[in-house]
């Protein structure tokens, strides 16, 4: 059996690899995808969390995973709403570079 | 029991609150009636019941009902322990006070109904008025049952808000209300120095291990505080030290002179007036204004144990009871002239209180209820009956036209001039027998006797002015002079007759033996005894007693002589003196300008500091300009200048300032 500290090392990691894209990179598809792997380094605590509890705990076998699934919705509506926004930037400014929007400030 | 003697009146004030602040419509005049009456009447009801429950008890210091209802205040433990108690205590002083106040107060509650009955002036004004009224009742009852200090300034400020609101009953008349405005600011002076005395005393008490503020245990515990010293101002330490007891005294009567209208805080009582007249008789004639002398009579352990500030309030009395009553003299207004005869027969008590005659005072309180009760009430029938005419030199002749009120009134003079026999008679005789005691030496005496034969003269001019003689009314008003109703002379009748006799309640001895052979006949004096501290009473002999009421009638048969020769035989004879002595004259008709002095002295002043410094130093420039305004501005210059370059639009620079702030908290959390 895989041990719970493999399940949370690769979620943590790629976790850090979706905050690093998002801080990092300008491309506002990729920001997406960024969000993506975060979202999904979550589920997979999830699910390793849920598999080592599940026996402790029966009453609440399938929290882990029902999260798991609210989460993918949400993503999936996320992703819906996001492509949506990206698409319309492109009609109006030709472009998908996050520093291209940046009129509301000061 | 107790505590539904004190909560009749509240529920009755909460019902008309209820149907006239919150409902919005006025209830049908019937139910007001019933219900406004019907509680004060059980309330006295009730205060039988518990009468016959207090004489069962026998006499002694553990002659007293107590109510505990419940924890007000409460902190603290042991030793630094404050508590305020919502309890009841009846002893003999509260129980002549209840029966007084309940009873003068149900009479004019009847009174009310029948005086109120023709004012159209406010759809809601009938039952305000009677809201008001049962407040005012709830008010002063726990005043008086009130088992603890705390408790009974509730009741002491309760009071001055009913008479403040029932002052300015009128509003709409801008002299109403100031005149109820000018009655609570001058009360809240005198209630501030009863405040401090609360806070001294208690303070007192609890550096000597007795944390305590019911009246009993004040009493208990009082041997620990006795030799207490204070300095005073408390904030110069090396200030010289004075007794405790005697500051605290002295706070205490100050609290008295603010309520009780002596000097140097008597000016709001004559303005009062403003109400209607029931309010006059009921608060600023029977019971509220007496509420100061009880609270002396009920800390006469305080007092018998300073006398320096006993002298000091036989002082005041004495000399307001003089100086009010030169003021009567020269007063053409039916009510101001009741009013300053009020201030005078209050003075008249604190003497015999400050002599140590705590029985007396408290002897002369209630005869005083009935018998002022009574003329107030007769001048608000005759009031009425002159159409609201006020102004005794447009009366005359009203002997033959109103002849009830004419009886009941002449009864009512007859009663405070101290007619022999009558009730005034007796009280008046026992406070110039303590006199004699007074710190000074006889002044007090004369002075006292003084003031009775003044007494005499202006209620004498006052009963003359207004039913003997011709009638001075203009002719359109002389035609419909008219008797008031069966719900007004009822009242006038039932005081008639305990103003006439209430006296011989407290008979003092000499007349109890010399007239009926009694052995025992101060029988008010001995159900009060075990509550009033213990004072060496004047040692006279019967033959000086009885020199001393003789000198006391001669003076006021001599005072009554002369109004009747002045207002009646020689009616064109006032005038004549008034121009002689125009000064003395002038002086007494604007009451010596002591309101205007007051003015000078005191109200502009302070409007002055309040308008030039408070409000435009401290709270246009400090509060709104620096703290408000300087706020605002502050956090403007900084966004301005520095904050406002956070936001740069950059939604990854955003991302950043997050990824920091969750690292941070995770970093503090895992630290």
């Amino acid at each position: 059996m895989v041990p719970i500290s493999h399940v949370i090392g690769l979620s943590a990691l790629l976790f850090s690899i979706g905050v690093a894209g998002v801080a990092t990179r300008r491309n506002l598809i990729v920001v997406l995808m960024s969000i993506e792997l975060m979202l999904n380094a979550v589920n997979l605590a999830f699910v390793g969390f849920n598999r080592m509890w599940a026996g402790v705990d029966p009453t609440h076998r399938f929290d882990g995973q029902v999260f798991v699934l609210i989460v993918i919705a949400v993503a999936a509506a996320e992703v819906a709403v996001g492509l949506g926004i990206v698409i319309s930037m492109f009609r109006n400014r030709d472009s998908v570079n996050l520093e291209d929007v940046s009129l509301l400030k000061w | 029991m107790l505590r539904w003697i004190v909560l009749l009146p509240l529920l009755a004030a909460a019902y008309h609150a209820i149907a006239i602040g919150l409902v919005r419509r006025a209830s049908d005049r019937r139910l007001v009636v019933a219900v406004s009456c019907g509680s004060v009447v059980g309330t006295f009801v009730l205060a039988c019941v518990a009468l016959g429950r207090l004489v069962q008890i026998p006499r002694g210091p553990s002659r007293v009902l107590v109510d505990d209802v419940y924890t007000w205040i409460g902190a603290g433990v042991s030793t630094t322990r404050f508590s305020a108690e919502v309890g009841f205590q009846l002893d003999p002083l509260s129980m002549v006070m209840l029966l007084v106040v309940s009873f003068v107060g149900s009479l004019i509650h009847l009174y009310s109904v029948g005086y109120m009955d023709d004012d159209h002036r406010e759809d809601k004004g009938f039952q305000r008025f009677f809201c008001y009224l049962n407040l005012f009742m709830f008010s002063m009852l726990v005043l008086i049952l009130a088992d603890n200090v705390v408790l009974m300034f509730l009741g002491w400020e309760g009071v001055g808000l009913c008479s403040y609101l029932l002052i300015g009953f009128w509003y709409a008349d801008r002299h109403n209300a100031f005149c109820g405005a000018k009655a609570f600011v001058v009360n809240r002076i005198g209630d501030f120095a009863f405040l401090v005395g609360i806070f001294l005393l208690f303070a007192t008490l609890a550096r000597a291990g007795t944390p305590v503020t019911g009246f009993r245990d004040i009493q208990g515990a009082f041997a620990g505080i006795r030799e207490a010293t204070v300095s005073v101002p408390t904030w110069l330490p090396w200030g010289p030290r004075w007794p405790v007891v005697e500051v605290v005294a002295l706070c205490f009567f100050l609290g008295a002179c603010g309520k009780s209208a002596q000097i140097p805080l008597y000016v709001w009582l004559p303005d009062a007036m403003a109400g209607p007249t029931p309010v006059s008789a009921l608060i600023h004639a029977a019971t509220m204004v007496t509420a100061g002398v009880y609270m002396v009579c009920r800390l006469s352990f305080l007092y018998a144990a300073a006398p320096a500030a006993s002298a000091v309030v036989a002082w005041t009395g004495g000399l307001t009871a003089l100086f009010a009553a030169t003021i009567a003299i020269a007063q053409t207004d039916i009510k101001k002239v009741l009013a300053y005869s009020t201030v005078s027969q209050l003075g008249n008590m604190f003497l015999a209180a400050g002599c140590g005659g705590y029985g007396a005072a408290i002897f002369h309180l209630g005869t005083h209820a009935f018998f002022k009760a009574l003329l107030f009430l007769g001048a608000g029938a005759v009031i009425l009956a002159m159409h609201h005419e006020q102004d005794v030199r447009r009366m005359g002749g009203l002997r033959r036209r109103i002849k009830s009120t004419h009886w009941v009134f002449l009864l009512g003079v007859l009663a405070i001039i101290g007619c022999p026999g009558f009730s005034g008679f007796f009280s008046k005789d026992e406070i110039l027998a303590w006199a004699t005691l007074a710190p000074g030496g006889p002044w007090l005496y004369w002075i006292g006797l003084g003031t009775a034969g003044l007494t005499a003269f202006y209620m004498v001019r006052l009963y003359c002015l207004t039913f003997l003689g011709e009638c001075r009314a203009p002719a359109s008003v002389r035609e419909h002079i008219h008797e008031v109703g069966p719900w007004m002379l009822a009242p006038l009748w039932v005081l008639a007759f305990f103003a006439v006799f209430s006296g011989y309640a407290g008979l003092p001895a000499v007349w109890g033996e010399e007239l009926f052979g009694m052995d025992d006949s101060d029988s008010l004096g001995r159900f009060l005894a075990p509550v009033l501290a213990r004072v060496a009473g004047p040692q006279l002999e019967h033959a000086d007693e009885m020199r001393m009421a003789a000198a006391a009638v001669a003076v006021a048969g001599a005072g009554a002589l002369l109004a009747w020769l002045l207002y009646v035989r020689r009616p064109e004879l006032p005038a004549k003196i008034a121009s002689a002595f125009a000064g003395a004259h002038r002086l007494l008709l604007h009451k010596y300008w002591i309101d205007e002095i007051y003015d000078a002295l005191v109200v502009r002043p302070l409007v002055a500091l309040s308008d030039r410094v408070l409000f435009r130093v401290v709270d246009a420039g400090l509060v709104d300009g620096v703290l408000v305004e300087g706020t605002a501005r502050g956090v403007r210059a900084l966004a301005a200048n520095g904050l406002k370059y956070a936001q740069s639009g950059l939604a990854q620079s955003y991302v950043f300032f997050m990824i920091a702030g969750a690292a941070a908290l995770v970093g503090y959390l895992l630290r």
